[in-house]
């Protein structure tokens, strides 16, 4: 076994330490070290979006980061998107809209539109669906998944 | 018989859309899948997989494996104990060879597919195991692979068994050829019919194998304890087949097997079958510990799951007026490496929607160098439809008749003899046809060049079988209902909401689960668009019990016969007294007062097979210069019953849509020469992302089912069935080619309005 490293980071605005070895992911440490099981693993290989989780602002795949590669970073995972026991809008219209029907790649898409409502909090159909490309669901078809996106959007533009 | 009466009952539960139990712990991450299930002293697996097609194994040598440094124990083929070929029995929807079942899981004499387990290794992290698993050596005597049907069906094919139990997916087949079973429905006189037909179409179709796509992997946590008990955690589709066919593979007693499902991330047929747990049961055995085995994305491409690629040859024959007068179909599927595939759903769906007097069927279960085919949202119903709807489009387009209508002459309805040999129960198929041509989709105006509208309709059959369930209710007036039939996608709720119909409650009050093996009594998995269907039809018969039970315990309160009581909506009532009355929760309150608690477990089994319609409707863009298809618009229309939540149906109708466009459009797997899997990847095994697709319209038709006290239909699976030919049809209505290939890839389209410009030069 490789000899461990020590990491410092942000997740979810809790300052975390960690060891990891040089070849484990960030999707590995979050759910085999830290017990963050929020974050999915679909495919190990960048092509499923189950692992999306927003590193420093930016959307990418936990499997495609090395643990080592948080050191000093700020990561935001599914287990922080609620605050204070309130659901984010996303997840309350997901929720509320039926946009889940399995539940395996929710988190994955729940961290990818918040990434994109972040940046844009007013996207059309096709945005949307543009910035979701990454991240695969194989139960719903998507319609009413994209229809929860829109509403939270919009939930939160009345807010 | 006659179309089934439109419901007199008003439903007070079931129609709405209450926000799913399981949701919340979805939407945080909360919620337990297969991955996300730890134990403290648990190791982990890892298995080694012949690179090769078909071989034989001369040795395996696996002692640098287990001198590696953290490697607790290694197991072969030869760790386990010789299982015969036999046929199990779990009811007639689930014959299952025990043998080949074992063979499957770890391969002891010869390989027969890329990605056939061969060895496995429990270490303390999962690299170590995955180190240890690369150094073993296995050697290996090459045998000429069998990748295609025609091929394996072909005189001179190479034998893949020498000797092998037909299979038996629904109804058993007969042995054919060296690596084929046949079987044969019909009836009429064919030559008599086609001599009849004033117009005759003959076509030949194929289809590539193709995957369930679920995104969870296959993963389980097995435990083999000092007692010899196995406990298994796991996502599956069904907690008692696993138990029993763990049990089967590794000669322990059922009883000694506990399985605990845990969340299902995504299943679609792929998960009703065993693959890890014996190897995970005996590295626990061997190594003390609980192993973990969790497959990589290429091996859930290699060795698991997927649905038959196929061969189709169909004539059909009609008169000028359009009535079908003969049929004649050859359907060939793979079987994959052992026998037992979905050819029987393909033959009696192929055509169970028209009334076709003369028709023969012949059916082919062939055996293949690839994994073991499994089902597939209505396994095999896809393939034989992209052929037979194809046809039945150029039939009424040759004849100049409208498609709708052409449809409509031959439609089956309640009570026509169905080619499978039974009557079609009570559905009305006439509604579905007058609802698709008045919906505006149907004569909205295209508008561009090389712009289609396709259609297809299917009818599909949802099992009944066996279920258990069991009532519970609570001094509080709350009520819990546990069942063994796996949650797969909203289940839990639409139990919830039957219970609390029957029950006369809210559905709030009601918490519904799915036991463990030890918990509830025997369910066939949730396969079959079965589960909201017949367990359904469980739970309601038991709340009949429990009001029973509870309308005893008023009796005794209000000291009068218990025929006196009678309950309504929630409310007993005294027929003799129209004062006297107490409601659901006042008697929950007197529960241990009036004789202790109130607890009804119930099991039974069905022989339905219940009819389901649906039509597609699709408006689709090709590009002539690249061949790509852009699907313009999608309507749905399905008929299922009675919606339990609506919200539900349509998630079904429309992942079940897409899925269908994806095997239409996309997906395949691509197999070379020797046959390695060269597409072993979801980047390389396209399926739809929401670039794809747009949004899919959904029309709900409700004709109620009266073997279900709500009238309700399966609808889990129908609409996987109508895409490839709706999409098909429509290529065909934009650019005037014929697809007889799937998947309908770009270079496939290309080449064919290629072939075409050239023909018509």
């Amino acid at each position: 076994m490789s000899k461990r490293t020590h990491v410092t980071t942000t997740i979810n605005n809790k300052s975390v330490d960690f060891l990891c070895e040089p070849r484990q992911s960030l999707l590995e440490v979050l759910r085999d070290v830290l017990f963050l099981t929020g974050t999915k693993d679909g495919c190990n290989d960048g092509n499923c979006g189950a692992c999306s989780v927003i590193m420093d602002g930016v959307l990418v795949d936990s499997c495609c980061i090395l643990g080592v590669e948080a050191e000093d970073s700020e990561i935001e995972t599914i287990e922080g998107l609620a605050q204070n026991g309130e659901l984010h809008p996303l997840q309350k219209a997901f929720l509320e809209q039926t946009g889940m029907q399995c539940g395996i790649c929710t988190p994955g898409f729940l961290m990818a539109a918040k990434a994109l409502l972040d940046k844009n909090p007013q996207p059309d159909e096709q945005q949307i669906r543009h910035w979701l490309a990454g991240n695969l669901c194989r139960c719903t078809g998507y319609d009413k998944l994209i229809r929860s996106v829109m509403i939270a959007s919009e939930s939160m533009a009345e807010a | 018989m006659n179309n089934p009466e439109p419901l007199a009952k008003e439903f007070r539960v079931l129609g709405t859309r209450p926000i799913r139990p399981d949701g919340l712990d979805k939407v945080t991450g909360r919620a337990l899948f297969s991955d996300d299930f730890y134990l403290p002293d648990m190791i982990h697996g890892r298995i080694l997989r012949s690179p090769h097609a078909h071989a034989k194994i001369k040795s395996i040598d696996t002692s640098a494996a287990a001198a590696l440094p953290g490697v607790r124990a290694v197991v072969t083929g030869a760790d386990f104990p010789p299982i015969e070929s036999k046929m199990m029995s779990q009811g007639v929807a689930g014959m299952i060879n025990i043998g080949d079942v074992a063979d499957n899981c770890i391969a002891r004499d010869k390989v027969l597919y890329d990605g056939h387990a061969v060895a496995g290794v429990a270490a303390d992290n999962p690299h170590v195991a995955e180190e240890a698993v690369n150094l073993i050596k296995v050697e290996y005597e090459l045998l000429p692979p069998v990748m295609d049907v025609r091929t394996a069906m072909a005189a001179d094919a190479p034998v893949i068994h020498e000797d092998f139990y037909p299979g038996a997916f629904i109804l058993p087949t007969e042995k054919y050829l060296p690596n084929a079973t046949r079987m044969q429905m019909g009836s009429g006189d064919l030559e008599k019919g086609f001599a009849e037909a004033d117009i005759i179409v003959e076509r030949e179709f194929t289809s590539e194998t193709i995957h369930q796509g679920y995104i969870e992997s296959h993963i389980t946590t097995v435990k083999w304890d000092e007692n010899n008990h196995i406990t298994v955690w796991t996502a599956t589709q069904g907690i008692f087949n696993l138990r029993d066919l763990t049990a089967g593979v590794l000669l322990v007693p059922m009883a000694n097997v506990k399985v605990v499902p845990l969340e299902v991330g995504g299943a679609f047929g792929g998960k009703e079958r065993m693959y890890l747990e014996p190897i995970a049961a005996m590295l626990s055995k061997k190594s003390h510990h609980a192993v973990k085995i969790a497959l990589r994305r290429d091996e859930v491409l290699r060795a698991t799951g997927p649905s038959s690629g196929t061969y189709v040859k169909v004539k059909f024959g009609a008169k000028k007026d359009g009535t079908l007068v003969a049929a004649d179909l050859h359907l060939a599927y793979e079987a994959g490496a052992y026998a037992g595939g979905p050819i029987f759903l393909g033959a009696i769906s192929s055509t169970s929607r028209y009334n076709i007097p003369n028709i023969q069927i012949n059916g082919f279960d062939v055996i293949v160098n690839k994994p073991t085919m499994r089902p597939y949202r209505a396994p095999g119903a896809p393939q034989a439809l992209f052929a037979v709807e194809q046809v039945i489009d150029e039939l009424a387009r040759e004849l100049e008749m409208d498609i709708i209508d052409f449809r409509m002459k031959n439609l089956t309805k309640t009570g026509d003899l169905l080619v499978a040999g039974f009557p079609c129960a009570p559905i009305d198929t006439v509604n579905m046809m007058e609802t698709v041509k008045a919906h505006p989709h149907y004569t909205a105006p295209l508008t561009g060049e090389n712009q289609g509208r396709g259609l297809a309709y299917t009818m599909w059959f949802n099992l009944g079988e066996a279920s258990s369930a069991q009532i519970s209710i609570n001094p509080d007036g709350s009520v819990q209902v546990t069942t063994s039939c796996p949650d797969m996608s909203g289940t839990r709720m639409t139990f919830a909401m039957q219970a609390a119909e029957a029950l006369g409650i809210d559905v709030e009050h009601v918490t519904a689960s799915v036991g463990d093996t030890e918990a509830v009594g025997f369910s066939l998995p949730t396969v079959g668009s079965r589960t909201t269907y017949a367990t359904g039809a469980v739970i309601y018969d038991i709340a009949q019990e429990v009001l029973g039970e509870m309308s005893a315990r008023v009796a005794l309160l209000w000291e009068t016969d218990s025929e006196l009581v009678i309950v309504d909506k929630g409310v007993f009532s005294n027929k003799e007294d129209a004062n006297l009355t107490m409601s659901f929760h006042e008697v929950c309150e007197k529960l241990h007062e009036t004789g202790g608690p109130i607890t009804v477990h119930n099991s039974k089994s069905s022989q339905s097979f219940i009819p389901g319609t649906c039509v597609h409707l699709t408006d689709v863009e090709v590009d002539p210069e690249t061949g790509k298809v852009d699907i313009l618009r999608y309507t749905v229309f399905q008929d299922v019953g009675k919606a339990v939540h609506p919200d539900y149906v349509e998630g079904q109708m429309q992942g079940a849509a897409v899925q269908g466009i994806g095997m239409a459009l996309n997906e395949g797997y691509f197999y070379d020469a020797e046959g390695h899997l060269k597409n072993a990847s979801l980047l390389d095994y396209r399926m739809p992302t929401t670039l794809d697709i747009p949004m899919i319209e959904t029309v709900i038709l409700e004709s109620p089912n009266p073997a279900h006290p709500y009238g309700v239909r399966g609808c889990g699976e129908h609409s996987i069935i109508p895409p490839p030919a709706a999409i098909a049809n429509a290529i065909h209505d934009a650019v005037g080619v014929r697809m007889n290939s799937m998947p309908m890839a770009p270079h496939k389209v290309c080449a064919a309005i290629k072939q075409k410009q050239a023909a018509d030069a």
